[in-house]
């Protein structure tokens, strides 16, 4: 498979410093060591708990964050050292839907102008009619009739406002799209038309997705490839149908294992399951602590990815067969 | 009449937002009713008006622009709209809490976390401030919040979404609330986390008879918490029925349908279900039944005219469709 690489990161860092009245406070290493490539046409998924670097790595691919250390490509170009005015102009290539549609949207400015606002940056050509038209439609196509351009921010529904941070991105045509948990705040149906509509524009265009989410049940229907994030670091990489059928980290195996229930019938006095989110070690192997597997040599372990699959001493076997 | 059972009541409340400057109806003639330690969960799809029923309780959407324009709202028989401003003051996050659904509108970006959840502390139950600190640190470790000490001295941008989903969980309990109301409190939480907050909730639910009112579109959530389930469509509500009723016997083809597009009972690869169309916007409802045009069973009875609510199983069941007031 020779497909070209639409964006790539490798080893990258982020460390914040514990600022302010805390001094005594550790500093965070939000995200530590990662690399991947996403390739034209196709959907990268990165999964993994609360707090562990998803959004950091995605602003720092977007490159609205800068890395503490490594580099970030665009189309093959190394982009880690321009600055805001450099990139504006490569933007219309990468476009983002943030997590929290709320605080991403300019209270003050009408829905219509917010979603036109990429446009008027990378189509100047483009008429003010014209633009009013590519926006209408582009919001029809994410659930939202035409009624809603001439509104603002805070007259929406939590969902709808997510919806439109869909369309502002969309709306350049960008080749690669940030998805920053893009359908949380939906229902099952509306949710469903988003991922269905996202899925016609990918084949359509051939555009490449780097989706975040933590809902595995959603991930497994978009994702080619998934990447597990683990406090900072990739632990395990691979082909979706893989991971999802035979997980090689224990970390993985875990969040596959935490499902919710389907009836209320299957309730019980749900008590989370041990160690589901007890922390991280802060040497060897970060996932020590809640690990069922763990032996003596996981303390000196350096959280590096294994042959680029997995970062465990003593992974799972790939054949789900050979379990048990 | 005045009810004085300890419950918070919503009683046949029409709400009208302001669109263009004009009042355009967004919630009508909604009727809820949460008892202390019982879970309600308000589901159905995105803009039904869930949320401004939600806020409705605490009066909030007020400040939106947002107006009651019939029935009432009663919080152990008295009305939250009779009540002086100090009144309400003390009951908003006092006796009754709200998570709200997207954080950032709830958490102010220049105070750090520990100033925000130590002032819920200190309004609602009078600590002194390093009492109320250790309250605050003790409740983020609750909600599984490694490092609350140091959390305490952050400010909300440093923190990641599902974190702060999580520290507004833990300032809704802060004061010892008897009624939450909370507004897709997990969306950005794992499975885990999640099971750790639904374990919270259940022990208050216990302990001391907590009232939760649940606005979700996760049916595992449902599952999980609610004892009584109201599904909204277009402003209204269009059943309503104990949980077990609403998962095995659906009877609104509008919950058939939602239940028919969980993406847990669909294979990867295919393209997931859907319900054709969208939700109609407030002051674009169709007269007669507001979900006949997206409906596969609506004849020329269900668009004549408004649809009455038809309740069976004494009373415990209810649905507004034609269907269901025929086949019963
Ligand atoms: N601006 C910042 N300053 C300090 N720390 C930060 C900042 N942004 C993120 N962090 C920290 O970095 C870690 C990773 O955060 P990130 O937002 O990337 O997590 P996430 O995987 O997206 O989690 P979630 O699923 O909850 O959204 C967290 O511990 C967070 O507190
Ligand atoms: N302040 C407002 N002014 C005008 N219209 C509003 C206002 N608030 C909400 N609306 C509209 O009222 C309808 C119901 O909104 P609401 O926020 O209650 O939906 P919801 O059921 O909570 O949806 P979601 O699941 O997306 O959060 C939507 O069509 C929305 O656009
Ligand atoms: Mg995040
Ligand atoms: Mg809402």
């Amino acid at each position: 498979m020779s497909r070209e690489t639409v964006l790539s990161v490798r080893n990258l860092d982020k460390v914040f410093r514990a600022g302010g009245l805390f001094r005594a406070a550790a500093d965070t290493r939000a995200v530590a060591d990662v690399s991947f490539d996403l390739h034209a046409g196709e959907t990268l998924a990165i999964v993994g708990e609360s707090g562990s670097g998803k959004s950091t790595t995605a602003r720092l691919a977007m490159r609205l964050l800068d890395p503490s250390s490594g580099r970030v490509f665009w189309k093959g170009e190394d982009v880690t050292g321009l600055n805001a005015r450099a990139l504006r102009p490569k933007r219309s290539h990468i476009q983002m839907v943030f997590q929290d549609p709320f605080a991403s949207l300019n209270p003050r400015m009408k829905i219509w102008h917010t979603v036109a606002e990429g446009l008027r940056v990378h189509r100047p050509e483009l008429s003010r009619a014209a633009r009013r038209d590519r926006v209408a439609e582009t919001l029809r196509l994410c659930g939202l009739d035409e009624s809603a351009m001439d509104r603002y921010p805070h007259q929406f529904s939590g969902g709808q406002r997510q919806r439109i941070g869909i369309a502002r991105a969309l709306i350049v045509e960008p080749q690669v799209l940030v998805l920053d948990e893009p359908v949380s705040a939906l229902d099952v149906s509306v949710q469903a038309q988003i991922l269905n509509l996202l899925k016609d524009i990918q084949q359509q265009r051939g555009l490449s997705y780097l989706f975040i989410s933590h809902d595995l049940s959603v991930v497994r229907h978009v994702a080619d490839r998934i990447s597990v994030m683990f406090g900072g670091h990739v632990v395990e990489q691979g082909r979706a149908a893989d991971v999802f059928s035979a997980p090689r980290h224990p970390y993985t195996e875990a969040l596959l294992e935490a499902r919710p229930i389907a009836h209320p019938a299957a309730r019980m006095d749900s008590r989370p399951p041990k160690g589901a989110d007890e922390g991280l070690a802060r040497s060897g192997c970060s996932f020590r602590p809640r690990c069922v597997y763990a032996r003596d040599a996981c303390t000196g372990f350096d959280n590096r990815l294994r042959d680029d699959v997995v970062a465990c001493l003593y992974p799972l076997p790939a054949e789900p067969s050979a379990r048990d | 009449m005045r009810h004085t059972a300890a419950m918070l009541e919503i009683r046949d409340l029409s709400l009208a937002v302001s669109i263009q400057g004009r009042p355009v109806e967004a919630v009508s003639s909604v009727s809820l009713q949460l008892r202390p330690g019982r879970v309600l969960g308000l589901v159905g799809e995105s803009g039904c008006g869930k949320s401004l029923t939600a806020q409705a309780v605490l009066r909030l959407g007020e400040y939106q622009g947002v107006a009651r324009t019939q029935g009432d709202i009663l919080l152990d028989g008295e009305s939250i709209f009779a009540m002086s401003d100090e009144t309400l003051r003390r009951m908003r996050g006092g006796r009754v809490a709200m998570v709200f659904q997207e954080p950032m509108t709830a958490l102010n970006p220049v105070f750090t976390i520990g100033s925000q959840l130590g002032e819920v502390i200190r309004l609602h139950l009078g600590l002194s401030r390093r009492a109320a600190m250790e309250r605050a640190a003790g409740l983020l470790s609750g909600v599984g919040l490694q490092d609350a000490g140091s959390l305490l001295g952050q400010y909300p941008d440093a923190l990641s979404g599902g974190m702060r989903q999580r520290v507004l969980i833990a300032m809704a309990m802060a004061a010892d609330p008897d009624y939450i109301i909370a507004d897709e409190p997990t969306t950005a939480l794992d499975v885990s986390v999640q099971k750790r907050i639904i374990a919270l909730l259940r022990g208050l639910q216990r302990d001391r008879n907590l009232g939760l009112m649940l606005v979700t579109h996760d049916f595992g959530l449902v599952a999980e918490m609610c004892d009584d389930v109201a599904v909204m469509y277009a402003g209204q509500i269009v059943e309503a029925g104990p949980v077990g009723e609403i998962f095995d016997r659906p009877a609104h083809p509008y919950t058939q349908a939602l239940m028919a597009c969980r993406p847990e009972i669909s294979r990867p690869g295919e393209a997931l279900p859907v319900i054709p169309g969208q939700v109609p916007a407030p002051g674009q409802w169709p007269q007669g039944c507001r979900f006949a045009p997206r409906c596969g069973r609506a004849g020329p009875d269900c668009r004549a005219a408004a649809i009455a609510e038809y309740a069976w199983r004494d009373g415990a069941h209810l649905a507004r469709c034609l269907h269901v007031a025929e086949e019963a």
